[in-house]
């Protein structure tokens, strides 16, 4: 087999990469370079530095190191069962990409995964090297996103965490049993454990000693997920159950859903589908609602029998459809948990009307100029000059929403 | 009747400064006009000398923050809307709680312009490599903000980059950062860079980042709008990666299973022994 040069391994080793979902460089410590001796900053939110045609942003350069992997995992593209080309990256290649789309302003940093070679050991200190080269020799401030081998020693995870900003584990399907059957090799006791440790040591980090110092800084951005969708049978319920367990029990910043996409050389164990797209925007909207809405999942959930979140309206405004006897609300009296139920009603317009209203009454028009989207909002609430009278409880009033049946197309 | 003439270069300070001065005098808005960059030519020239700082106004902390902002809107009566509501404020409490004023809202709407057109150049700007051989590394880039907005973002290319020398040209104002020191200069045509062999490594990137089975075009416009896309090297792949995304799909979906390569049941073998070991 002829050598590859960099840019075949940049384009095997990015399509293996884009699978996964999480691209974000929000959320980590401030720094800078102002003293001269280093390159990069991170100032709180992320930059999206570009956007594909799939229309997802592009902030870090995400690519692996190796697509080599001796684990067998169905629905990836680089289980070792699969014929796909198979490349392997330098230290010093990863390190110069880095640094040199960097200093370009192509990206943010750097989100580094891979394959798993020899072992999870040898796999986890290979990333390390490279993360370790770009902090200590190249003084890199930006952003390093690090996915960490599950079965790798704690002590490598450990040094991981303080050389990034964000480590991220995939629980990679909803439930234990699915795990068991698409990716035989992986143990969701281990992943769960791999990620209670970087919790236990992180919740250490933001700990005081007795002589008042803080410890070192360990995975600032703190640690997310990814949960593949649709390629097995788990509902909408079981799903957002999952997710709630993990945002509360290892303190997770994101789970990220990943709708099951077609991959080259495809296994006969798990045909390919039509990515699920409309019902991973879905599920984030649902898990939206939990995290900052007050809503819980069962609320979410109870909507459809099957457990399934409806495809044709989004989760609050789905809600609101089978609760109508609270509505509609004034918005010039009503309780602040009361109005983020509102639907077509965001964090912020809230924010705008709780603030505005101690001022004076509000007027349907006000509502507009603080940005709520009244085609939604009308019928749930009243205000000043507006009252929805019959429109509230009108039979049609979940048609007005829905999208008109679509002839369906064969895939 | 005051005409106020403000530079295009330090906008922000000269405009707080004559509004300082013209409130505390009392002067309401009917009397002042804003002439930005000498737009209006010499028949204003002679402007009446702004009245003296008699007694500081407060104005509220947040419409001084937002003030900040709009100054660099391109919407010329920018300075007139800001002026009109700092008078209103010496006398309306709260009018910065009042989020559905209409005056205010549209001071709101044009700062969050001036928010995402400096997001944008945070995000967008391409230096080139200028292949110097000093001890800093040089870039440049060629960028055309949609607001007046190099001299308020400029600052984050500076911390940002400190260890090298860059310069962001624009037809609006050109900054440079040399050695350290950041300073603005006025506006000039596209400037004629070297070609830079990392394009061509971050279009690869671009390409094969895209996931052709999850098309959505207008999710993808909404966020990097067309009127970006002739300064951003990765922006000539994506006609390309639209029309082959269909048949890239398709290929997956036709191909027939393949018979694992021969190396993986003998690596599946030995992981099983290994992991039967570990147990």
């Amino acid at each position: 087999m002829a050598k590859l040069d960099l840019t075949q391994k940049l384009a095997i080793l990015s399509d293996a990469a884009r699978y996964d979902a999480s691209c974000a460089s929000s959320g980590t410590t401030r720094r800078d370079s102002r003293d001269g001796k280093g390159l990069g900053s991170t100032e709180g939110s992320g930059i999206c530095h570009a956007y594909a045609p799939d229309g997802r942003c592009i902030s870090l350069l995400k690519i692996l190191m190796t697509n080599f992997c001796i684990y067998d995992c169905a629905y990836c593209i680089n289980r070792v069962s699969s014929n796909v080309q198979r490349a392997r990256f330098s230290v010093d290649e990863v390190v110069q990409l880095t640094i040199e789309f960097y200093r370009r302003n192509y990206i943010e940093g750097l989100f580094l995964s891979s394959g798993i070679i020899q072992s999870p050991d040898k796999t986890m200190e290979d990333m390390l090297r490279i993360a370790k080269r770009l902090r200590e020799v190249e003084n890199f401030r930006g952003y390093i996103h690090l996915k960490t081998i599950p079965d790798a020693a704690p002590e490598l995870i450990e040094q991981a965490g303080l050389y990034a900003d964000r480590l991220s584990i995939n629980v990679e399907l909803p439930t234990d049993n699915s795990v068991k059957a698409y990716a035989p090799e992986k143990n969701p006791a281990t992943i769960r454990k791999a990620m209670g440790d970087v919790k236990a040591r992180k919740d250490v980090a933001g700990e005081r000693s007795y002589t008042g110092k803080r410890g070192k800084r360990f995975v600032p951005a703190g640690q997310s997920t990814q949960m593949i969708v649709g390629a097995d049978a788990s509902t909408d319920a079981t799903i957002l159950s999952h997710s709630t367990r993990l945002y509360g029990d290892y303190k997770l910043k994101r789970v990220y859903y990943s709708a099951f996409s077609p991959i080259p050389d495809a296994t006969v164990k798990l045909p390919l589908i039509k990515p699920p797209l409309v019902r991973e925007h879905r599920l984030y909207q649902a898990d939206w609602l939990l995290r900052f809405y007050g809503f819980g999942v069962d609320e979410i959930t109870a909507s459809r029998p099957d457990g399934n979140l409806d495809l044709d309206v989004d989760p609050k405004l789905a809600w609101a459809l089978q609760n109508r006897a609270g509505f509609p609300v004034n918005v010039n009296k009503a309780s602040k948990e009361m109005l983020l139920r509102v639907p077509g009603f965001g964090t912020r317009t809230v924010g705008r009307i709780l603030s505005t209203r101690r001022h004076r009454s509000l007027r349907y028009e006000d509502l507009l100029r603080m940005g709520a989207s009244l085609k939604k909002a009308k019928a749930f609430i009243t205000a000043l000059d507006w009252s929805p009278g019959g429109l509230t409880d009108s039979a049609d009033l979940r048609a007005r929403f829905a999208p008109p049946p679509e002839q369906l197309s064969l895939f | 009747m005051y005409t106020v003439p403000l530079p295009r270069i330090g906008t922000d300070i000269a405009w707080r400064d004559a509004a300082k001065r013209l409130i505390s005098a009392g002067v309401s808005p009917d009397q002042v006009l804003w002439d930005f960059d000498n737009e209006m030519g010499e028949l204003f020239a002679n402007a009446t000398p702004l009245p003296p700082l008699v007694r500081r106004i407060k104005a509220p902390k947040s419409f001084v923050e937002m003030a900040d902002w709009v100054v660099w809107h391109n919407d010329p009566q920018r300075f007139a809307r800001l002026y009109a509501l700092l008078w209103r404020l010496r006398h309306q409490n709260g009018l910065m709680q009042d989020r559905a004023d209409p005056e205010l809202a549209k001071l709101r709407q044009m700062e969050k312009g001036v928010h995402r057109c400096k997001h944008k150049m945070k995000a967008f700007v391409r230096f080139r490599d200028l292949r110097r051989n000093n001890e800093r590394r040089s870039f440049a880039a060629w960028f055309e903000p949609t607001h007046h907005t190099v001299e308020p973002t400029a600052p984050f290319f500076a911390r940002r980059f400190a260890d090298m020398d860059w310069m962001i040209a624009t037809p609006d104002v050109t900054a440079q950062f040399v050695d350290g020191n950041l300073s603005f200069h006025p506006g000039q045509p596209k400037p004629d860079l070297p070609e830079d062999a990392a394009e061509a490594l971050w279009g690869t990137y671009f390409c094969n980042i895209f996931n052709p089975a999850r098309l959505k075009v207008s999710a993808m416009t909404s966020e990097m709008p067309k009127k970006y896309w002739k300064n951003l090297p990765e922006a000539q792949h994506i006609h390309g990666l639209i029309a082959g995304a269909e048949a890239k799909v398709q290929q997956m979906r036709d191909a027939a299973p393949t018979l694992p390569p021969e190396r993986a049941a003998k690596i599946k073998r030995q992981l099983r022994d290994d992991q039967a070991d570990d147990v």
